[in-house]
């Protein structure tokens, strides 16, 4: 499809061309059965060492203890708390594509829904290591949980820090149903193709004995309208609660009403420009180019202007609010941010944020797939700095000159960072193999001719 | 021998409007046990196959109120009645901190549950051992053909009937379906080795990790850097010293300051004669008896010396100190009864210093002349 010929007043068709019913069987079912090529296997090889570095740092970091961390008074948040905030952003895209774009009935969604829902686990999976690590005693997580103990003590259900615990595991939870009742379908389908004996035992637990029946199916659809439904409030609430970690502190920087909205946008804005990017691959190995089409990608883009613009404007406003409240703290921690100590990382965010992603105001940029998979990238560095900012510069410099400190991370902090890198994309990797990419019932429904004419 | 009984009759089909116009058509002849299989949800199906709405809603706000009610009323409860604590200074129900746990509660049960409802009570799910299970019909319905599947328990079903309905309505290859009569076991199933052998390892493996997680992993001390230290503790032995023991006696012939030794041990009516009070009962003497008294003496012989503290009828009754008894000791001999105790009184030497015992003499004097006042006293 040219650019010059693109009508955006019609909406678009979900599916490019009419592909039948089996072949797209065929098609979305194709890396399940086929040994994996050589391309895949030096991904995961690559996935593999990274998430190998981050078990030897993790090993060692529970081994010997937080003290490897560059954490310490006064930045006793560090690197894992910024990449959970930023995991858990990342996975705010998936969450926002299978349940909010099905509420507001965007089609487009379809083809890519299963995948961005897919990441959303991972990415949430990632993020649970990191809250887990920095209690320094992973393995007592029961303690996180109010469960009646021997002491009588329950836990503090007026504590941000617990919000988050139920937050965050409520939205794994919820996310992780919603993705396999989506699945049920296409793992029936899966069951009635496969050919191996092993496989079918296996997809036949899993999809539970579905039969594609329409009796089931009036209730299936109404349990997806419920989830999507749930879905909704929950994705804006578990990023909003992470922005109550910082927000109802009293540190400066943090301590705004600003940041449950600032936090969602920044989420998403992260959360799309990853799925852009895995897409691009996704679709080019698997041959999908005409289910995962380039309106897809553009729509991404699209959503990516929004909340990049969002996040610009919340970066203004926090300095407007700095200078208007008249709260000396406030004023000097936002100077501090842009001029002080950790300017490097204040201005590498606000470029990467703010300045780049507007490029995709013009189509050229938005439909080119080297430019926007650079973009997309780029805002991902922007926003994992962006969680730098807010955590390192409020706690190294606040009220007190005589307390105040500097950050620097060790290697172990950042062979932990690689190392979820590479858990999320092994993730990735294994699930491409596995599981049908795209959602094989849902893009059936959704080719043109496949509902009766008169509806 | 494998018996073979009539399931149902099935076809194909090969378009949407099609199979919307079989669904119609079998509704309107009066089937009302049959079913259409298609791979993805057909639009208008529910109204063709005449089915009621979904009820799948009323499930989800049944479960999201549980959620709610059962979150907040958990944290009431925790907050307000088991384990109030301030927490900084805030009321002990500090509603606006329960909304975001009272929220989250509501979406996993309302979710979770839902689903669960729908897949083991309205699907009767998991069951991998349907008749329409394995048979070329399910094959193609699961990838890109439409079916209807009118079954043989339909009140007026008749197989040529059936046979002739479904070709008219343009069914292709029109197929039987049986059930196999061995697979079908009505029996009680309650009692099946295979049903009770799976319930006896999940409460196996379900105990055994309850056990494991709350006794064994929650008192894991697996790294111990921070808690075991290279220190010296008092009661602990120790070989830096010759004697081997941690804690280091005082040197010999030394006395600790305020601890001079009882010169009239064992010699009440010496400390009788000889003993006088050294302080004065100036105020601050006073006080100092007061606090002490209240401290050490109060708890047998009462706030005010009478003996009636909530210990009576527990112990041997502890003495009224306001006695006429008493009032006629003199000062020495209550010190000595303090130093050296009495009968089940042990002695208070460790406890209260020697001018503090004097302090708590004084003070027991004023209570004596407080409850037997002279008639100047009342001027």
């Amino acid at each position: 499809m040219s650019t010059a010929a693109i009508d955006y007043t019609r909406e678009m068709p979900v599916v490019e061309g009419r592909p039948k019913a089996s072949e797209l069987d065929a098609t979305i079912a194709a890396p399940l059965d086929q040994f994996p090529t050589r391309t895949w296997w030096i991904a995961f090889s690559i996935t593999v060492s990274f998430l190998t570095i981050g078990v030897v740092c993790v090993g060692l970091t529970i081994y010997k203890g937080l003290g490897l961390w560059g954490i310490n008074q006064p930045v006793s948040w560090g690197f894992d708390i910024v990449n959970f905030v930023f995991w858990v952003g990342i996975g705010h895209a998936g969450t926002l594509i299978s349940a909010i774009l099905f509420l507001l009935r965007q089609r487009w969604r379809t083809g890519i829904a299963r995948f961005a829902e897919a990441m959303t686990i991972f990415a949430v999976m990632c993020a649970g290591l990191f809250p887990l690590l920095h209690t320094g005693r992973p393995w007592l997580p029961l303690y996180l949980t109010p469960y009646p103990n021997q002491n009588s003590l329950w836990v503090n259900f007026t504590s941000p820090l617990l919000w988050d615990v139920f937050a965050v595991s409520t939205y794994f939870i919820v996310s992780l149903v919603f993705w396999y009742v989506g699945l049920i379908p296409d793992l029936a389908s899966l069951r009635d193709r496969t050919t191996s004996k092993i496989k079918k035992v296996v997809y036949s637990i899993f999809s539970l004995g579905w039969r594609h029946s329409n009796r089931h199916w009036q209730h299936y659809e109404r349990a997806y309208l419920i989830l999507a439904g749930f879905a909704t409030p929950l994705v804006l609430s578990v990023h909003t609660i992470v922005s109550f970690d910082f927000a109802v502190s009293v540190i400066p920087g943090w301590h705004t009403t600003i940041f449950p909205p600032y936090f969602v946008a920044g989420a998403v804005f992260s959360g799309f420009a990853m799925v852009q990017n895995v897409l691009i691959f996704v679709r080019q190995a698997f041959k999908l180019k005409h289910i995962i089409t380039l309106d897809h990608l553009e729509k991404m883009n699209k959503v990516m202007i929004v909340t990049g613009s969002m996040v610009g404007y919340a970066y203004a406003m926090e300095f407007f609010i700095a200078w208007y409240s008249g709260s000396q703290f406030e004023q000097f921690v936002f100077l501090n941010r842009a001029l002080g100590p950790y300017a490097w990382a204040y201005w590498t965010m606000v470029t990467c944020n703010v300045v780049f992603p507007q490029l995709f105001w013009f189509k050229k940029i938005r439909r080119s797939i080297p430019i926007m998979f650079a973009i997309g990238v780029i805002v991902n560095i922007g926003m994992w700095f962006e969680r730098f900012v807010i955590v390192v510069t409020s706690l190294s410099r606040d009220f007190l000159p005589t307390s105040w400190g500097h950050y620097v991370p060790t290697l172990y902090d950042v062979g932990i960072l690689l190392g979820s890198f590479g858990l999320f994309f092994t993730l990735i990797l294994i699930f491409v193999r596995v599981l049908p990419v795209v959602s094989i019932s849902e893009v059936k429904a959704a080719v043109e001719g496949a509902q009766p004419t008169q509806h | 021998m494998k018996e073979k009984s009539l399931y149902s009759l099935t076809a194909l089909f090969d378009t949407p409007d099609e199979i919307i116009h079989a669904a119609e058509r079998a509704s309107k002849t009066g089937y009302t046990r049959f079913d259409i299989n298609t791979p993805y949800p057909v639009h208008g199906m529910d109204r063709a196959m005449r089915l009621k709405p979904s009820r799948l809603g009323i499930f989800a706000l049944v479960f999201g109120l549980l959620g709610a009610f059962s979150a907040v009323g958990f944290m009431t409860w925790v907050t307000l009645v088991d384990y109030p604590l301030v927490i900084g200074g805030k009321p002990f129900w500090s509603w606006p901190a329960f909304v975001p746990v009272a929220f989250e509660v509501t979406v996993l049960l309302a979710s979770v549950l839902s689903v669960v409802t729908m897949i083991v009570l309205y699907f009767r799910f998991p069951n991998n051992a349907h008749p329409l299970h394995d048979t070329p019909y399910m094959k193609n319905v699961s990838s890109d053909k439409f079916g209807i599947s009118i079954q043989a328990d339909d009140p007026i079903f008749d197989e040529h009937e059936v046979r002739e309905f479904l070709r008219n309505v343009g069914g292709k290859s029109v197929a039987p379906v049986y059930l196999d009569l061995s697979d079908l076991n009505h029996g009680q199933k309650l009692f099946d080795p295979k049903f009770l052998g799976v319930l006896a390892v999940t409460a196996i493996v379900v105990s055994a990790v309850t056990y494991i997680i709350f006794n064994k992993v929650l008192y894991m001390d697996p790294f111990t850097w921070m808690s075991a230290q290279e220190k010296l503790k008092a009661q602990n032995p120790s070989g830096l010293f010759a004697d081997g023991i941690g804690m280091r006696p005082p040197v010999p012939g030394t006395v600790a300051r305020g601890f001079l030794p009882y010169a009239l041990k064992g010699k009440p009516d010496d400390a009788g004669k000889y003993l006088v009070n050294p302080l004065l009962p100036t105020k601050d003497v006073l006080e100092r008896g007061k606090s002490r008294y209240l401290t050490f003496c109060s708890p047998c012989h009462g706030n005010f010396g009478r003996g009636d503290s909530r210990l009576q009828g527990q112990f041997p009754n502890p003495p009224t100190l306001i006695s006429d008894k008493i009032r006629n000791w003199p000062d020495g001999s209550i010190f000595h009864l303090i130093t050296e105790g009495q009968n089940i009184m042990p002695s208070y030497a460790s406890q209260v210093s020697r001018d503090d015992r004097w302090a708590i003499v004084h003070y027991l004097r004023v209570l004596e002349r407080a409850q037997n006042p002279k008639e100047s006293d009342l001027k």
